[in-house]
């Protein structure tokens, strides 16, 4: 069974990957699958620092430890489930035909990656639950799950509108062919207006590059406005989004190696968290 | 990558390091018994605590376990030592500590799981009881101060955990510790204390090759401990470890935690410390404080020595009566009362398992010897159990009483039929099954439904045929590669549960 998957959380901005989901999974005419992921609490509850052991102090000890995580996951559990509920109406409203909800124990990078080859799109809030308000941040596990997902990952902001239009930020890389191959295969983005855009901060000329990715499309019923834009690839992208009013982003992932990426950060993870608009990052 | 290390070591911080202060308290009066145990100099156990406890914070696989001196360990060591000296200790560490590395290496971690529940339970009540035991010469031909301090010892220890606030805000055995101390100077009581038991350090530990010479001689003298050694500290390591698993309700990776004990080891044996491995009472202790990244155990190893080389006159004056105090507690800790209760419940098999272990090790003082003749038990109990699983069915005449009647038997011929499972411990059984005495022309031997687990079930079926054919009848074996399928060392249908059905099925 192939799904969009929805990852659902109690950030304020759940409701945009349902909006999306429902978006998506409309337009590709696949059914969406909402997720909701109980995350193990790694720090115990509670401590005891009497540091004495007693008769049967091992099995009194587990006993208590179970009592506690008992109590814990149930509460959670049920919050989980209304949260899927409370989605799976929102994206019903939105027209979403065929929901199924998913709650699974373990660490969301975990079950996304077992989830994987059901996947056919992923849909993630910018922000989980711990960094409701930070304006420019990345959740914390938005980068590892960009890393390791080989599916395209939808990111969603606070609001999610369908989109009337999209750009391709086109660098020429094997990873942007990637991005066009899956855009053609994809129903998707069909018969939006798409604008292909190049920054050339180097010497080297993207011209003929980039007519052969516009033919290509082109080739695929896609109306392409072209552009070559110059100067720092984040601020003209963003700036060309404003101008043109682009409601959605298509772009490749780290490109960079690991080191390169720890130390000076990656032009992904940057446009992820400096992007004011919904981004498809395709792997 | 990045992520791994930030959750095992800072997902807890608060909570490790207070988990590791109350260990390092606890892990100082220990320290100090072991080596008494093994007939060395404090200091011994105490650098041994440090060195191992840092390292497996690094090299460990089950972050939240506490690794340092254990009785287990220097039980083994105790006539090394007094036969050879210190210096061939060092040696026989280091070289349970390379032991250990291979062991990691060639996977030896997923061998516990031959070990059974009853051997681990006999395991750890065995070692109860050592501690117990070695305790009692700290009781003998004393005054009456000494068993007054102790009791009043283990009534601090015991009761003030049920204070209410203050008992789960302080480390009772420390209390313990301070009070018992704090009272023997002020009244000026001439009793043992730890300054009289060895020497105490007063330096960090320093790298030190051990002064042993590198021949043959030596390797013949430490090698048999070291084996020892790193079988026992392994197999504690790895108990731990599952019990720590459980406790946290997470996984552990055990071929690292092998290589890990390894590493720590020949750290220690570099650095002057002695042998150690995983400790069930201290790790129970830490993830009862709240420790559960590797900070915990790194904390306590940094935080033991720290206040071992500042406050090392002030332990000294600690009386033995309140290190009796604690490792009494200890051993009471570990002992698992439940199996004592559960005795009438469990099948006599495991009991005599759990038992036959406890016996051997309490004799022999040697815990690996112990884990040897239970699991030998466990599996003798198991092959027993599953040879009963076999039946030969004839057909009807002289043996007619049985179930399995075949129809269109001729006179002078007979069939038989085999069902389950044929092995060592089944093959006698399976030869008597059959009749010689019968004058016979025709023989069928149906297997089809038979396995065939090993050579031994094989040469007694030759064994049959050859038999019947002396006896002057032709043999008609059906089914043999069926039957035989399983000799195969590499046989496996453990990951595809329609075979293991199929197999089953045909019963």
């Amino acid at each position: 069974m192939i799904n969009v998957v929805s990852c659902i959380d109690g950030s304020p901005g759940a409701f945009a990957v349902c909006d999306a989901g429902a978006w998506a999974s409309q337009r590709m005419a696949t059914p969406l699958q909402l997720l909701h992921v109980l995350d193990k609490s790694e720090s115990p509850a509670r401590t005891d620092l009497s540091g004495s052991l007693g008769v049967d102090s091992r099995e009194h000890l587990l006993d208590e430890l179970v009592e506690l995580d008992a109590k814990r996951n149930k509460l959670a559990l049920e919050h989980g489930k209304l949260m899927l509920e409370a989605a799976k109406n929102r994206a019903a409203e939105k027209g979403a035909q065929d929901i199924t909800t998913l709650q699974r124990h373990s660490s969301l990078l975990e079950s996304i990656l077992e989830l994987q080859d059901d996947t056919r799109l992923l849909i993630m809030g910018r922000l989980g639950e711990s960094h409701a308000g930070q304006a420019m941040a990345v959740g914390s596990q938005l980068e590892s799950v960009i890393r390791a997902v080989h599916k395209p990952i939808l990111i969603t902001l606070d609001q999610f509108a369908a989109p009337s239009n999209f750009m391709i930020a086109f660098d020429g890389r094997s990873v942007t062919q990637n991005v066009l191959d899956t855009l053609i295969a994809s129903p998707l983005l069909q018969g939006l207006p798409c604008h292909l855009v190049a920054v050339n901060n180097t010497s080297l000329d993207r011209g003929p590059e980039l007519q052969a990715a516009a033919d290509k499309l082109t080739g695929a019923r896609f109306a392409v406005s072209c552009t070559v834009l110059q100067g720092e690839v984040q601020a003209e992208l963003q700036a060309y989004q404003q101008e043109h009013g682009i409601d959605l982003m298509v772009m490749g992932a780290y490109g960079h190696s690991r080191i390169r990426r720890l130390f000076l950060g990656s032009n992904t993870t940057d446009m992820v968290s400096a992007s004011t608009i919904p981004l498809i990052i395709v792997r | 990558m990045i992520d791994t290390l930030k959750k095992d070591w800072f997902s807890n911080v608060r909570g490790d390091l207070l988990a590791g202060l109350v260990v390092a308290l606890a892990l100082i009066p220990e320290a100090i018994a072991f080596s008494i145990i093994a007939g060395v100099d404090p200091k011994v156990g105490l650098y041994a605590s440090f060195c191992i406890a840092v390292t497996i914070a690094f090299t460990g696989g089950r972050p939240g376990m506490i690794s340092a001196a254990t009785a287990a360990m220097a039980l083994l060591m105790v006539t090394l030592v007094k036969e050879h000296g210190l210096e061939y200790l060092l040696a026989a560490t280091v070289l349970t500590g390379v032991l250990q590395i291979i062991a990691g290496f060639i996977k030896l971690g997923g061998l516990m799981r031959f070990v059974s529940r009853s051997v681990v339970t006999g395991f750890v009540n065995a070692l109860a009881i050592l501690i117990f035991l070695a305790q009692v010469p700290e009781l003998q031909n004393v005054t009456w101060h000494v068993y007054a301090m102790t009791a009043a010892g283990l009534g601090i220890i015991y009761l003030l955990p049920l204070v209410p606030l203050v008992g789960k805000m302080l480390p009772s055995p420390l209390v313990c510790i301070l009070a018992l101390t704090a009272l023997s100077i002020a009244i000026g009581l001439d009793i043992r204390t730890v300054g009289d038991m060895g020497q105490l350090p007063d330096t960090l530990p320093i790298f030190l090759w051990p002064d042993v010479p590198l021949n043959l001689e030596t390797l013949i003298i430490v090698f048999p401990y070291a084996i020892a050694l790193a079988l026992v500290g392994l197999l504690e390591s790895m108990m731990t470890a599952t019990i720590i698993d459980d406790l946290t309700d997470t996984s552990s990776d055990k071929n690292r935690e092998c290589k890990g004990q390894g590493f720590a080891n020949i750290g220690a044996g570099l650095m002057g410390g002695m042998a150690g491995c995983a400790m069930i009472g201290q790790s129970v202790i830490n993830v009862k404080s709240g420790g559960r990244g590797r900070l915990s155990t790194f904390i306590a190893g940094l935080f033991l020595i720290i206040m071992v080389v500042f406050l090392d006159e002030w332990i000294g004056q600690i009386p033995m009566a309140a290190l009796v105090a604690v490792m009494i507690m200890v051993s009471i800790g570990t002992f698992s009362w439940d199996s004592l209760r559960n005795l009438k419940k469990s099948p006599l098999s495991s009991n005599i398992v759990m038992t036959s272990t406890v016996v051997v090790v309490v004799v022999t003082h040697n815990l690996a010897l112990g884990v040897f003749v239970g699991v030998l038990l466990a599996a003798m109990f198991f092959a027993n159990k599953i040879g009963r699983y076999m039946a030969v069915k004839v057909d009807s005449g002289e043996h007619g009483q049985t179930d399995g009647q075949l129809e269109g038997q001729i006179e002078g011929e007979r069939t038989y039929k085999v069902v389950g499972q044929v092995f060592f411990a089944s093959s006698e059984q399976f030869v008597q099954s059959f009749d010689f005495k019968e004058v016979l022309e025709r023989v069928t031997i149906d297997v089809s439904d038979a396995h065939f687990w090993d050579i031994t079930a094989v040469a007694a079926l030759d064994k049959v045929v050859l038999k019947f054919r002396r006896e002057g009848a032709e043999v008609n074996l059906i089914g043999m590669n069926e039957a035989s399928a399983t000799i195969v060392d590499t046989f496996g249908v453990h990951d595809k549960p329609e075979k293991v059905e199929q197999m089953l099925n045909t019963h």
